[in-house]
This record gives C-alpha cells, sequence and structure tokens, in this order.
C-alpha cells in the first residue's frame, strides 16, 4: 500500500525558530525508500530528516518533502576484533553506545567523535560531518566513515567509499543531505583504554589564559573545550571554565559499567518557558556563579562519558527554555593566524550587546583534513554560542559577528545556522560551486536555496 | 537464555520487543512475509546480541501452513519460553463498508488466521508445559465505533478467543497474554497524524510487553492509561455514544 505523505506544520528544528509547512513521509525498511524516490516526480523536492538536533534551517525543506529516516534504525553487523560497525542511517550515537556497553569483548570501543548531543543520527553526523572534543586529534565524523549506501532520487544505490564513487563520497560527507538518501553506513570505531574518563575542569581568567591552556592541553589530553561567560567583559573577556579529559583503562571497582542512560531523560521540559526568563541579569548572575562554582585548580575525577560529553541531554527539551520565538545559534571558526584578534572582536561585540545566553563554548581545532568537499571545521578556533530569538534585534547582531568571522578569513557552520547571507556562506565555503554539482537535482533544503542564490543580497545595511 | 518465537517480526513493535530480548542473548525463530526486511530484523538482532536467529518467510494469513510452520519454530529452538503474535492489518473502513469481500479478507489476517495459529501452538506449549503466549489485540476491540469497527470486532473476536484458550491452558502451565495497545506510532498508523500525549513509541509500549510477558498476567493496557480511557468508553451508554463521532 503506498502511503499518501502528511501535511504537517509541527516540524521544527532544535533552534525552534523557522516554523514551515512540510510533507512528511517516514521511512522504516530501505525497500520503502526506494518507493519514495517516485515522489519526486511531483516536482517537490526532497530531504533526509534525522533527529533535528541541527538548529537552523538546513534540515528543513519548506513546503517540500521531509523524508522521515528513524525507521532505518537497524544493525547491520558489529565486528568486535576490528572496531568496525556497520548500520543504517537512522540508527542514533545513544544506540550505538549502547551497544558498545552492552557487548563484551576484550578490547574496548568508543565513537571516533562525538557531538555535545548522542541524541543524533549517523545520517546527520555524516551529513553535517560533526565534529565533537577531540578534532584536535580524530578531525570529524567524516575522517572515520569507511564507505555508506547512498540512494539518489532516480532509485539507484551506489556504494560510496575513498575507492568507489569517490566524488560523491566526498561530497555527502558535510553534504547537508543534498547529494541523497545515505540508507547505511560503515564506520570506524575508536580503540580506547575503556569507556571511563578521566577528567579536569578548572576556571581560567581571560582569553589569552584560554589559547595558553588549550594548547598546552593538545598533546595530553584527548579531550577538550571550553564553556566561557559570555557577559564578562574588559580584563575578564574570554574567562570561563575549561576542560579537559582522556579515557581510562578500568581499574577494580570500575568495570561494572552498565549505566540505564540512553533512554529518554528523566528531567524534561514540556512547555516553553515565557521568553523574558533568559534575560541580562538572570543570565549574568548565572553565568557569575557557574564561574566561581568551579575549581581554580586542575581537580582529576574519574566520571562516565555522559556528564563530560552530554551535559546538556541531561534535560530533555532545553531548548524551550528559551520560549515560543526559539533562538538562534551561532558558530563560527576562525583560521588560526586571525584568531586571537577575531575572537577577542567577537566576544567583545557579544558581551557589549548582552545578548548571549549562558551556552558558550569555545574549542581549538586541530589540522585533521576532512574528506568531507563542504566539511565546516579549519586549523583554528571555533566558538558557538547561543541567542534567544528576539527577531531584527538578534539578526543584525549576528550579521555584525558574520562580518567580523569573515574578515578573518573563517566561516559559520551550516547545522547550527538559520540566518547566514549567501555572500557570507559562499565567501566561507569557495567550494559550493563545485560542490553543487554533485547535488542531487530530486533533494533540496530551506538552508540551501538560501545560500546557493547567484545575486546575494545583504538583508540589513551595515550599521 | 529466552527462546523466543515471534509471528509478524517485521512490526515495528514486534521489533521493539525483540531487542530487549537480544540484549540479554535470546534465541530466535521469526517469521515474517517480507523477506528483505526479515533479513535486516534478523541481522539487528544478531549484532544488538541475539545468539541465534532463524527466519521463515511466507504469509501468516495461509493458515494451511501453521501447523508445519509452527513445528519448526519448536524444534529449532528445542522449546519455546514465548511466543508472540504481532502481525496484522489495519483496513480501510470505508472500503470495507462497500467491498465485503476485502472486509473478509481483513477478518482473515486478523482474526481467523491468529485462531489457527493459536490452535497450533497451544498443542506444541501444552505438550511441553511451559512458557508464555503473547498476543497483540487493541483497544479498538473494547468497543465497536463508526470510524473503525471491521478491525475492532476482529480484535474483539481475538480477545475472547485469547480468554479462552487461556482458561484452558492456565493448568497446563502456559500462560497467556491479551495486549492491548493504543495509539503507536509505527508504519499501520502512516496515515494518521501523530500529535498529542496519547501517542505512545513502539519502544515504550515493548517495555510493557515484556514486564507483562515475564509475568504472566491476563490483559495488558499499554500504556497504562488506555484502561481508563476504554472503561469510560466502554461505560458510556449507547444513547449518548452514537452521538459522538468518534
Ligand atoms: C545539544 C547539541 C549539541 C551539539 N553539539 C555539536 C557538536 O559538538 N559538534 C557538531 O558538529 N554538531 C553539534 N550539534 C549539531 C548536531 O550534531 C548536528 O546538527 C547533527 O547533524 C544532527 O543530527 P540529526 O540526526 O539530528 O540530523 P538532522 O538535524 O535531522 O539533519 C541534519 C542534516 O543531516 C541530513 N540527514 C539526516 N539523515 C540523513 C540521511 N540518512 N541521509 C542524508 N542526509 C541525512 C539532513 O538532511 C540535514 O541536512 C549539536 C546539537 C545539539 C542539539
Ligand atoms: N500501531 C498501533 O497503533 C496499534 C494499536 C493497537 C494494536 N496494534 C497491533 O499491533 C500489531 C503490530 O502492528 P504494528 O503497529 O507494529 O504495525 P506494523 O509495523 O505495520 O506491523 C504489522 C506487521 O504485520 C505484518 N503482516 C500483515 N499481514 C501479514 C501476513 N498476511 N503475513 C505476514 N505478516 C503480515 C506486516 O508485514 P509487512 O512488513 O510485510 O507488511 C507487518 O510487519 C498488530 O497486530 C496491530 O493490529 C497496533
Amino acid at each position: 500500500m503506498q502511503v499518501p505523505s502528511m501535511l504537517r506544520d509541527d516540524l521544527l528544528t532544535w533552534g525552534r525558530s523557522h516554523r514551515f509547512r512540510h510533507h512528511l513521509r517516514s521511512l522504516h525498511f530501505s525497500d520503502e525508500a526506494v518507493a519514495a524516490m517516485g515522489l519526486a516526480e511531483s516536482g517537490r523536492t526532497m530531504l533526509a530528516r534525522g533527529l533535528g538536533r541541527s538548529y537552523g534551517d538546513s534540515a528543513l525543506n519548506a513546503d517540500q518533502i521531509l523524508l522521515d529516516v528513524n525507521g532505518l534504525d537497524r544493525f547491520i553487523h558489529f565486528d568486535a576484533a576490528s572496531g568496525i560497525v556497520e548500520c543504517e542511517a537512522g540508527v542514533t550515537l545513544a544506540a550505538i553506545l549502547q551497544l558498545l556497553e552492552t557487548r563484551d569483548s576484550d578490547q574496548r570501543w568508543f565513537l571516533p567523535v562525538t557531538p555535545g548531543t548522542k541524541f543524533v543520527t549517523v545520517g546527520g553526523a555524516i551529513a553535517n560531518d560533526v565534529h565533537g572534543k577531540n578534532h584536535h586529534r580524530a578531525g570529524c565524523f567524516g575522517n572515520h566513515v569507511l564507505s555508506f549506501q547512498l540512494l539518489r532520487s532516480n532509485g539507484e544505490i551506489l556504494n560510496c567509499s575513498p575507492n568507489s564513487n569517490p566524488a560523491l563520497f566526498q561530497a555527502t560527507i558535510g553534504g547537508l543531505g543534498l547529494t541523497g538518501l545515505i540508507l547505511s553506513a560503515r564506520v570506524a570505531l575508536q580503540a580506547v583504554a575503556g569507556l571511563w574518563l578521566e577528567a579536569e575542569s578548572f576556571r581560567y581568567e581571560n582569553l589569552d589564559r584560554f589559547h595558553q591552556i588549550s594548547s598546552a592541553s593538545l598533546t595530553d589530553w584527548e579531550y577538550s573545550v571550553a564553556w566561557i561567560d559570555c557577559l564578562a567583559a574588559g580584563a575578564n573577556l574570554g574567562r570561563g571554565v575549561f576542560t579537559r579529559a582522556r579515557h581510562v583503562a578500568p581499574a577494580p571497582g570500575m568495570d561494572q559499567l552498565r549505566f540505564d542512560s540512553h533512554g529518554q531523560p528523566r528531567l524534561s521540559l514540556p512547555f516553553d518557558l515565557p521568553s523574558f526568563a533568559m534575560n541580562r541579569t538572570s543570565i549574568g548572575i548565572f553565568n557569575t556563579m557557574l564561574w566561581h562554582k568551579a575549581s581554580a585548580r586542575p581537580r582529576r575525577q574519574i566520571t562516565h562519558y555522559d556528564p563530560v560529553f552530554y551535559p546538556l541531554d541531561a534535560i530533555g527539551g532545553w531548548n524551550r527554555l528559551y520560549g515560543a520565538s526559539g533562538f538562534y545559534q551561532y558558530q563560527c571558526v576562525v583560521p588560526t593566524s586571525t584568531a586571537r584578534d577575531a575572537i577577542r572582536e567577537l566576544l567583545g561585540l557579544i558581551s557589549q550587546s548582552g545578548q548571549a545566553s549562558f551556552l558558550a563554548v569555545l574549542k581549538t581545532f586541530g589540522t585533521v583534513v576532512s574528506p568531507g568537499m563542504l566539511s565546516f571545521p579549519m586549523p583554528g578556533v571555533t566558538l558557538a554560542l547561543d541567542f534567544p530569538n528576539r527577531g531584527f534585534g538578534t539578526l543584525a547582531l549576528l550579521d555584525q559577528l558574520d562580518r567580523v568571522t569573515q574578515s578573518a578569513g573563517g566561516r559559520i557552520y551550516p547545522a547550527k545556522d538559520g540566518r547566514v547571507s549567501a555572500a557570507a556562506f559562499q565567501q566561507g565555503y569557495p567550494g559550493w560551486r563545485q560542490f553543487s554539482t554533485m547535488i542531487d537535482p530530486g533533494f533540496s533544503s530551506s538552508f540551501w536555496r538560501r545560500v546557493s542564490a547567484e545575486a546575494p543580497l545583504t538583508r540589513f545595511r551595515p550599521l | 537464555m529466552k527462546r523466543v518465537v515471534i509471528f509478524g517480526a517485521t512490526s515495528a513493535i514486534a521489533q521493539a520487543v525483540a531487542r530487549r530480548y537480544a540484549v540479554d542473548g535470546a534465541r530466535f525463530f521469526l517469521a515474517a512475509r517480507n523477506a528483505g526486511r526479515l533479513d535486516a530484523v534478523a541481522a539487528d538482532l544478531r549484532t544488538r546480541g541475539a545468539s541465534a536467529v532463524e527466519v521463515w518467510v511466507g504469509d501468516l494469513a495461509d493458515c494451511p501452513g501453521h501447523a508445519a510452520l509452527v513445528d519448526l519454530a519448536g524444534r529449532a529452538l528445542q522449546g519455546v519460553d514465548c511466543a508472540l503474535l504481532a502481525y496484522g492489518t489495519l483496513p480501510d473502513q470505508k472500503t470495507c463498508e462497500e467491498d465485503a469481500a476485502e472486509a473478509l479478507r481483513h477478518i482473515g489476517t486478523n482474526y481467523s488466521s491468529a485462531v489457527s495459529l493459536l490452535t497450533q501452538l497451544a498443542t506444541l506449549m501444552c505438550a511441553q508445559a511451559y512458557g508464555t503466549i503473547g498476543v497483540i489485540g487493541s483497544v479498538a476491540g473494547d468497543r465497536g465505533r463508526q470510524s473503525n469497527y471491521l478491525y475492532g470486532s476482529a480484535k474483539a473476536g481475538l480477545a475472547v478467543f485469547v480468554q479462552g484458550l487461556r482458561h484452558r491452558l492456565w493448568s497446563r502451565g502456559v500462560r497467556v497474554v491479551l495486549i492491548k495497545p493504543g495509539f503507536v506510532d509505527t508504519p499501520m498508523t502512516a496515515a494518521f497524524p501523530k500529535h498529542g500525549p496519547l501517542w505512545a513509541s513502539p519502544d515504550r509500549v515493548a517495555g510493557d510487553i515484556v514486564r507483562a510477558l515475564g509475568s504472566g498476567q491476563a490483559t495488558l493496557y499499554t500504556p497504562w492509561f488506555w484502561r481508563g480511557i476504554m472503561l469510560v468508553i466502554r461505560l458510556i451508554p449507547d444513547f449518548i455514544f452514537r452521538r459522538i463521532r468518534l
């Protein structure tokens, strides 16, 4: 029976600031996915949807078709000797972690790269070529993808790897879902000493200290990241709490690792908070408390990976903190050569505006090159922070930040974006034109229609 | 290690149940009609920890094959701890109002074939004198409603059959559990708008099912609040009910 697609106006992304209508088709088996390619004949374009953990419009396709791939969530094979996992594209990183905790093997394996939430699909991780706190060592998720099956709108299934269809392999990694639908993938896991982490968290006073600590931590620590107090100014600009971690071998008493932590979070925010809840005063108090609470000197702790990698996953639907109008996340990277000045300038603008929320992070990227044509990371420093959506004022500030990023030779992260101008995107990703020749004609997204516009207009005049 | 037989193993609810058993190393015999889909399910369960998975491909509405099928399942696992009937179809009520043959086809799958299969299964379970049979009915069987009574009537018939079977097998050491899910987000309900708190995920329902099969309880409403909802719906007098569009 051919199921019609459903008209839905409630499909949002994590920032909840874009409200579009979509034709939704849910897929559960790969034969259904192949059949769904026939939808392209309606003249509408398609786009895969994972868990919607992207923030803006790169996972949306206004008035067109979304193909929900969360039902393609089966494992195909796991080889405990080589650490290679093969699975359908809707399998979540949480499901892989659960598999790794429950399957016994002599060698311990872990995700090669993980973003700040485990509730993302393998397809989504490939399409945004996600990075984690170990970018300086491991590069992106795409660096560990051995191959995948790509379904094109003409019904063809292509096996893509560095040797087979290499151009499509490179285009699909970080390809924002535009090259077709990933059906399944083979991913090489990371061999680790154990699933437990040895972690240190401590506060630091300013940006210069961040750069010092960060470069001093790169060789000995697999994971590093800093939370920053984005309201601190002057001599305190860029102050924050630095966290670094590495895997440790199990010691007696630690090997009973079996957490029931991969289901839905126990705490959750079932409704929108009123939008005034997040204001400069409340965030200022919160940030100052958080900073002072952190220890002044590194204190070592043995911990489960959940609180280190996925602190926000503990609260379901935390994105509703920002009220019904949602929020924007701004994430950019600036190259090493300009990073010090550019980050100072960005943080200065943000602190001055008083608009950002308490969720702000800073991280140094390494030099590992991803196969992805349109991958976001480059050697340098990345800054990510949330802004409650207050309309024009918010967008104007973000455009201002874009100008700093652009003149520093940096770029923004499409997974987080819902507003960048075509000009700023195209300058940041010089490979975009070559990439666009690899796009499947049956696929598109709201983000792509916006940033690939030929004669980009600036929406806001320079202030 | 549990030995588990699933009829309709490609059902979303059945898969979610099977995954929970697989993590604990269960051995499976899986029956379904779509070979490609069944292979994908089998590979998934093996990867998640199942110690063995055997598959059988065929149309479960084809009753003459049931005796051989049940026999095969029993021999493959050398004893069955748990059998789950999960296959089913959701007919289009409007079509069935005009096409009696179509209506009977769905009664055939959802009721008659289940009777045939359960009859064979009962013989096997009686002979071994242990084990649990789970049958997926539906809250739709609790009261006939204009929008869905063809399906509801099959599930209602199934409920009474299962009730009697439980009665008969109790003294033989075999438990029979009737499972009544409410609205579950699966391919079967693809054509429904799935908003609101009444919709549950297959995984949530599966958690309840595994618990009920473990305890051998008579009837399971899942999620739990359907017991109350259906109580109210059953109690509404007909002269009021006929004015409600349900
Ligand atoms: C709390 C939080 C922390 C985060 N931290 C990080 C971080 O540290 N680093 C980082 O890189 N990202 C981070 N992210 C972003 C997130 O990792 C990415 O947006 C990720 O791609 C989301 O995956 P998803 O399954 O939700 O996909 P969606 O958001 O649903 O889709 C993302 C893209 O993938 C495409 N896609 C999905 N499935 C398929 C498929 N089967 N075939 C083809 N295309 C497909 C979609 O079309 C879309 O373009 C974070 C997000 C949150 C909410
Ligand atoms: N979803 C709900 O809201 C809900 C509510 C109450 C009760 N239920 C009951 O739950 C059970 C499972 O359904 P589900 O929700 O998991 O939906 P589903 O995923 O669509 O599962 C139905 C399964 O039945 C199989 N099937 C149908 N006819 C068959 C036949 N003749 N031979 C072999 N297999 C056959 C289908 O196989 P194919 O994949 O090959 O089509 C499919 O795997 C059903 O009994 C249903 O009535 C569901």
